[in-house]
């Protein structure tokens, strides 16, 4: 190591095998110095300058940024920032064609300059020293540098590498012909370019650093030599002129003799090998604070007038460039970025400059002829000779052309480089490089296929094996449910039973459930109604007094209106209604009996019998007021009196219905548990709502109203639809039928209310009534079929009636189309009925 | 007595070599025929089902037992002449007449149109759309294998065969050369 330090100082340069002379083509842009541009009108900034992942976009379009603020933020492996060239306004973030031979479009940052090129705040580091190894690393980092010898590969990761570096190398061999860039800038900036690899030393600690420069550059030698003057460490070696000497691989073997074996990065070999540029970058960044926003490009070719280098802006667009340094093009001109071996022709002149863009060459046809026909090969082996790889490109090149990609990478394709020196001396014009470049896109996008396809056979394999296991659980599942379902019914059934038991043992107190209903029922009736009977009763004849009184009265209003027919039946309606009123009142009085008879028997079951009774007797006491109420109001036309005849009778019937409906729970319980729980919820919200309903009809239209919304219209079509279903079973197995005309005059008055809201609003819950009112008929029919025909059927019958033709002068009052409505469900429910009469 | 000897000498050799060709035969066991293996890796994955088979490993598994190398049209040209380097058979055009260099494609959902009915998740061999029932559905363009199989099954038609996109690591020179000549 010792002896080779020595020989290096000594100034021992090594040799590369192959390797060509081309016309060096430089001195036309080192005349003058490097040039500073007019501000473009706008800069497209590529997020994407470098190798490895793109940052995150951290501003939006339409925002004023400064010079040197950052665009994006790093995110994700080997993603370096990008950063405002120069303050301005945003106009627009979309992908833009980006440098490269494809000029597949990449997001782009447009920023449209305001001119004022006002820097945002820059933090310089005054002791780079005190900076600890990840600061310092870090600031590289964030401020965008990349290699910008070429590669773009982000210089962090290099300087944060964990390897030991023996030597750090300075690429300033600049070997292909026409670019200067480097060169001027070590003319211009060496204490720069210096205080740059310190910083790299410092990062690195490595034990020499060695800048390699080219003997066709005396200036820029002369220049770093007295800047490193004070460096004992850093060594200016002098090599020869050889194109290409500036590959990596190629200056180590050129400054150190040692080879970076296939397939291996230098480091591994304890070399680190940076750009003249990417140092001069650092230095700026770490003792300037400014980030990564221009770089030296030389504007070269016969076709520029003012040929040399410029500090462009990145992002300046490359024919701004060309326009600045005076630009005359030939027809079909060719402009290259980058130089004329290792470059590629651009498809637009309309590309921003990025990190690694070193020199815009515009030939004319005399400098860069078109390539000629390709003709045989005639094995000359001039290539092989030239090859700075020790390849056999002749071999590559037979391989490529007929797609052995595994004989290709037996050969080592991946170690060439693609300095195109065995095209350039190929005497039957080959591309061979361009062979090789397409050979080792196909080759790459194969083993990008085949770790998709590793992926894709993994990922079909874990759902297979997924859709297994779930199939298994599966039928797991089938297997344990039954045995749960089993349980479960056998639970229920023995609650049934049980519950049933409890019933025939004592029909007074029913069930539990019974019991909960009645109380519910007892609570809607209200706290003010008392249970004494006798005071009911006394209010009771009082008010058959009163409503004696109205009823004459009303019927002359009517006489006097002349509406003799409807008069009539009125005077019938209230006739019945008094028969019904004096039979609730006899029907509480029983109640009232059956309690104290019940009442001994057990304590418990006895006061729930008694709180049954009770709101029974309530029910019947409000049904009687209410007669009274709704007579003695001065509610002059017909429709209150019939109104008050129906609630009335519905108020009876309720009462009845508490009874039975419990009793239809208990038979339809061991059923199906669950339904039967749900229609006995809502048979018991039914019962509730007859009994509001017989308080005023107008009311539960009201109630109704706010119900404005789709969903509880519906939820209330099935409600209704289940009540029915409810009613139905309880049709069936007993005898009294009032539940069921009560329900139908229920089902009858409430699609009625819908309708109107329906008409308003939404087609839905007219369907939905439509279909309760079809369940109601076919309830009515079954009743018929199964019972034999009551009283209370006649009455409704009568109510029925008497309703429909009570009900035409009010229509023209009211809503129209609801009575009518109404009219036609009912004159429909008493056809049923009927027919269900004719049949029985 | 030398017979007898000589005897127990080649009955204890062949007792040995036999325990020894046993203990290999668990020892070294291989699971399954690796030719199958060898096929399944030339076979591109997609998982297709368009040989007939369901996937590309029971695919592999008949061309083991003597099935046509010709049933592969994600693969194109190239597959069939791999697995016939690797079987030893003649190349065959591709069985149904495909285009000899498929172009890949990926799945891409118009997610405007999408109904969430779940039939693509439920048909996609690679997990490779994502989504719920009611919700938009879409695919993991990184893991689609275009096998076309999410097509057929949805009810709205919103899935397209789109090619994929050429990206700069995807891209390919094109041969012409920027070559230098001597200015004198």
């Amino acid at each position: 190591m010792e002896k080779l330090i020595d020989q290096i100082k000594q100034g021992k340069v090594w040799s590369i095998p192959g390797g060509i002379h081309p016309p060096g083509q430089k001195l036309q842009s080192t005349t003058q110095a490097i040039a500073r541009l007019p501000l473009p009108d706008k800069l497209v900034v590529s997020l994407k300058q470098h190798i490895g992942a793109n940052g995150k976009l951290i501003v939006e379009k339409g925002q004023q940024v400064l010079k040197g603020q950052a665009l994006t933020k790093p995110s994700g492996n080997w993603s370096v920032p990008v950063h405002a060239p120069t303050s301005g306004l945003i106009s627009d973030i979309c992908p833009m064609p980006s440098a490269h031979p494809s000029a597949l479009p990449e997001l782009s940052v447009i920023i449209e300059p305001d001119g004022e090129d006002n820097w945002c705040e820059l933090n310089p580091v005054t002791d780079a020293k005190a900076l600890s190894h990840d600061e310092l690393v870090d600031v590289i980092h964030q401020s965008g540098i990349a290699g910008m010898g070429g590669a773009g590969f982000p210089t962090y990761v290099k300087a944060d590498t964990r390897k030991a570096i023996e030597f750090l190398i300075v690429n300033a061999v600049e070997c292909e012909p026409y670019i200067t860039a480097d060169d001027m800038l070590m003319r211009e900036h060496a204490d720069g370019i210096i205080a740059g690899i310190e910083l790299m030393q410092q990062l690195l600690s490595p034990q020499l650093t060695i800048i390699g420069i080219e003997d066709n550059k005396p200036d820029a030698i002369a220049a770093m030599e007295q800047a490193a003057q004070h460096n004992d460490s850093i060594i200016v070696q002098t090599v020869p002129t050889v194109y290409p000497s500036g590959g990596e691989k190629q200056l180590i073997k050129l400054l150190t003799g040692k080879e970076v074996p296939s397939g291996s990065i230098p480091a591994d070999i304890g070399m680190l090998v940076q750009n003249v540029g990417t140092l001069f970058a650092v230095n700026q960044a770490v003792h300037e604070g400014k980030p990564l926003i221009e770089r030296v490009v030389t504007v070269t070719g016969n076709t520029i007038h003012k040929q040399g280098n410029v500090w462009a802006l990145l992002g300046t667009e490359i024919k701004h460039l060309l326009d600045c340094q005076g630009f005359s093009p030939v027809p079909q001109q060719r402009v290259v970025m980058g130089g004329p071996m290792m470059g590629f022709t651009l498809p637009t002149v309309r590309i921003g400059v990025v990190k690694t863009t070193n020199c815009i060459l515009a030939p004319d046809h005399q400098e860069l002829a078109e390539p000629g026909d390709e003709k045989a090969c005639i094995r000359c082996s001039a290539c092989a000779d030239a090859c700075p790889a020790s390849l056999l490109p002749q071999q590559l090149q037979w391989f490529a052309k007929s797609k052995e990609y595994d004989k290709l990478n037996e050969h080592n394709l991946f170690d060439c480089i693609e300095c195109g020196a065995c095209a350039y001396v190929c005497p039957s014009e080959i591309p061979l490089v361009q062979y090789y470049r397409v050979a080792k896109a196909e080759i790459k996008e194969q083993q990008a296929e085949q770790i998709k396809a590793e992926r894709a056979k993994e990922r079909f394999e874990a759902r297979k094996e997924r859709l297994e296991r779930e199939q298994e659980e599966r039928q797991n599942r089938h297997k344990r449910k039954p045995a749960a379902k089993s349980d479960g019914e056998k639970q229920k059934v023995a609650d049934a039973l049980a519950r049933v038991k409890s019933k025939s043992d004592d029909k007074d107190s029913k069930s539990a459930v019974a019991a909960a209903i009645a109380r519910a029922k007892a609570k809607k009736q209200g706290a003010e109604l008392e249970p004494d009977n006798s005071e009911v009763a006394k209010e009771r004849a009082a008010r058959k007094e009163q409503a004696r009184k109205y009823k004459e009265q009303k019927a002359l209003e009517q006489g006097e209106e002349g509406v003799d027919k409807d008069d009539k039946k009125s005077a019938v309606a209230a006739a019945i209604a008094r028969a019904k009123a004096k039979k609730a009142a006899q029907a509480a009085e029983e109640n009232t009996s059956a309690e104290t008879d019940a009442a001994p028997k057990d304590d418990k079951k006895a006061a729930v019998a008694a709180a049954i009774a009770r709101a029974k007797a309530k029910k019947a006491a409000q049904a009687t007021e209410h007669q009274t109420e709704a007579d003695s109001a001065p509610v002059d036309d017909k429709k209150a009196a019939v109104a008050a005849a129906i609630a009335r009778a519905k108020a009876k019937k309720a009462a009845q219905a508490a009874e039975n409906q419990t009793e239809a729970e208990e038979d339809s319980a061991p059923v199906d548990d669950k339904k039967a729980a749900v229609a006995a919820a809502i048979a018991r919200a039914k019962a509730k709502k007859a009994a509001q309903a017989a308080e005023n009809q107008t009311e539960a239209e009201e109630d109704s109203a706010p119900v404005d919304d789709k969903k509880v219209a519906v939820a209330a079509a099935i409600a209704r639809a289940k009540a029915k279903k409810a009613a139905k079973e309880q049709a069936q197995s007993d005898d009294s039928s009032q539940q069921i005309n009560d329900s139908n005059d229920e089902a009858d008055a409430k699609p009625q209310s819908d309708v109107p809201e329906s008409s308003e609003d939404k087609k839905k819950a007219a369907v939905a009534a439509a279909i309760a009112r079809a369940k109601a008929k076919k309830a009515a029919k079954e009743q018929a079929q199964s019972d034999d025909s009551s009283q209370q059927i006649n009455d409704s019958n009568d109510e029925a009636d008497a309703k429909p033709q009570s009900d035409k002068p009010e229509s023209s009052e009211d809503k129209k189309k609801a009575a009518v409505a109404r009219a036609i469900a009912r004159a429909k429910a008493k056809k049923l009925q009927q027919e269900g009469n004719d049949k029985s | 007595m030398t017979l007898f000897y000589a005897l127990i000498a080649l009955g204890s050799l062949a007792l040995i070599f036999g325990l020894i060709l046993g203990f290999a035969a668990v020892r070294f066991r291989v699971e399954s025929n690796p030719i199958v293996d060898q096929i399944d890796t030339i076979l591109p994955q997609t998982q297709c089902g368009q040989c007939g088979y369901p996937g590309c490993r029971p695919y592999a598994e008949a061309i083991a037992n003597g099935d046509e190398i010709n049933k592969c049209p994600p693969g194109g040209e190239a597959t069939v002449k791999k697995l016939a380097d690797l079987m030893g058979v003649e190349a065959k055009p591709l069985a149904g007449g495909e285009q000899a260099d498929p172009v890949k494609t990926v799945a891409y959902i118009r997610e405007d149109e999408c109904i969430g009915c779940t039939k693509c998740i439920q048909a996609c061999p690679v997990d490779a759309i994502v989504g719920a029932t009611r919700q938009m559905h879409t695919v993991l363009i990184d893991e689609c294998t275009g096998c076309d199989l999410c097509v057929e099954p949805c009810p709205v038609d919103c899935i397209d065969m789109l090619p994929v996109k050429e990206t700069k690591q995807t891209w390919k020179w094109q041969l012409n050369a920027i070559p230098v000549t001597q200015v004198d």
